[in-house]
């Protein structure tokens, strides 16, 4: 089963990375941009059995620091589902 | 007895063997010089570092892998037990990854690497790290950092700041640290995390000294 999990920054934490890239998309002329915030997507390609459990606490424990991050996990499709 | 010190090098490191130099150059006794992959800490230790660099390349997040590297669980247990542990920027990193320590450290503020001598404020003089430093020192001491931004949450920042556990704060604005924070204590007193690199200030050679009463306080009678 592959596993789609984006670690995003909490909202209210500062993200100077999404800031500069914001500053750049205002440089090359592209007008409206609200807000850039910038996180991190990992996939994993896990056994079909792995439980929800096991994948929060993969995702506590070290895909994402809790302290600064919020994650969400994306369960693909398997390659025998029709 | 000499003190018995104990440097851990993670894949990455890069400070370890400046710390294990100004341990010795402080307190007379080489420290040991532990691997990251090794299960077990040696006994009866004094103290332990966690030296700079950028273990495991920064991957994931600076800090993040070697906090789950076999050593860290001993580190933990001997934390737990009042073993001293000093973690100096990598260090810190990892020390606030492993739980020892609250808060994160995210990317500078500015994006740069910041590789300069800041003035720092000992805001806690009574710490078994600091107690060698007069109340309200000013210290000048360099930091070599990308991912320095201390974030925590202000019920935490309250926190660290009413139970004195705030060690040593930037004079002026370093990295976006929140409260200027520079340097954090655990609760127990015995972990303490710092960007700031003392090692670097041990000797006339690196322009000024203002590390070494780091290490002397941390050392107190077991090198008089």
């Amino acid at each position: 089963m592959k596993v789609r999990i984006l670690v995003r920054l909490k909202p209210g934490v500062l993200d100077p990375q999404g800031r500069a890239v914001h500053h750049s998309l205002d440089g090359l002329g592209f007008e409206g941009v609200e807000d850039v915030r910038i996180g991190r997507m990992i996939e994993l390609d896990v056994a079909d059995n792995t439980s929800d459990e096991a994948l929060n606490a993969m995702c506590e424990k070290l895909l994402a620091n809790m302290v600064i991050e919020d994650f969400s996990i994306e369960k693909l499709e398997t390659a025998g589902a029709a | 007895m000499g003190f018995r010190a104990a440097v851990i090098t993670f894949p990455g490191s890069n400070c370890d063997r400046d710390m294990a130099t100004a341990l010795e150059l402080v307190s007379g006794t080489a420290p040991i010089r532990v691997w990251h992959g090794d299960a077990d800490l040696p006994d009866n230790l004094d103290f332990i570092a966690l030296p700079g660099g950028f273990s495991y390349g920064d991957y994931l997040r600076s800090g993040a892998m070697a906090a789950n590297s076999p050593i860290m669980r001993s580190v933990v247990k001997a934390a737990e037990r009042g073993v001293p542990v000093l973690g100096v920027c990598n260090g810190f990193q990892v020390l606030t990854e492993s739980g020892l320590l609250p808060g994160a450290l995210m990317r500078n503020a500015s994006q740069n690497f910041i590789c300069r001598t800041v003035p720092l404020t000992v805001e806690n003089t009574q710490s078994l790290f600091t107690g060698s430093y007069d109340s309200g020192s000013k210290v000048r001491i360099p930091v070599a950092h990308h991912d320095g931004n201390y974030f925590a949450d202000e019920a935490t920042l309250d926190r660290l700041e009413g139970d004195g556990r705030v060690a040593f704060r930037y004079d002026e604005p370093c990295n976006g640290s929140r409260r200027d924070i520079a340097g954090i204590l655990n609760a127990s007193g015995n972990v303490l995390g710092m960007m700031p690199h003392p090692e670097r200030a041990v000797e006339d050679a690196h322009g000024g000294v203002d590390g070494r009463r780091l290490f002397e306080s941390v050392m107190g009678e077991l090198v008089s």
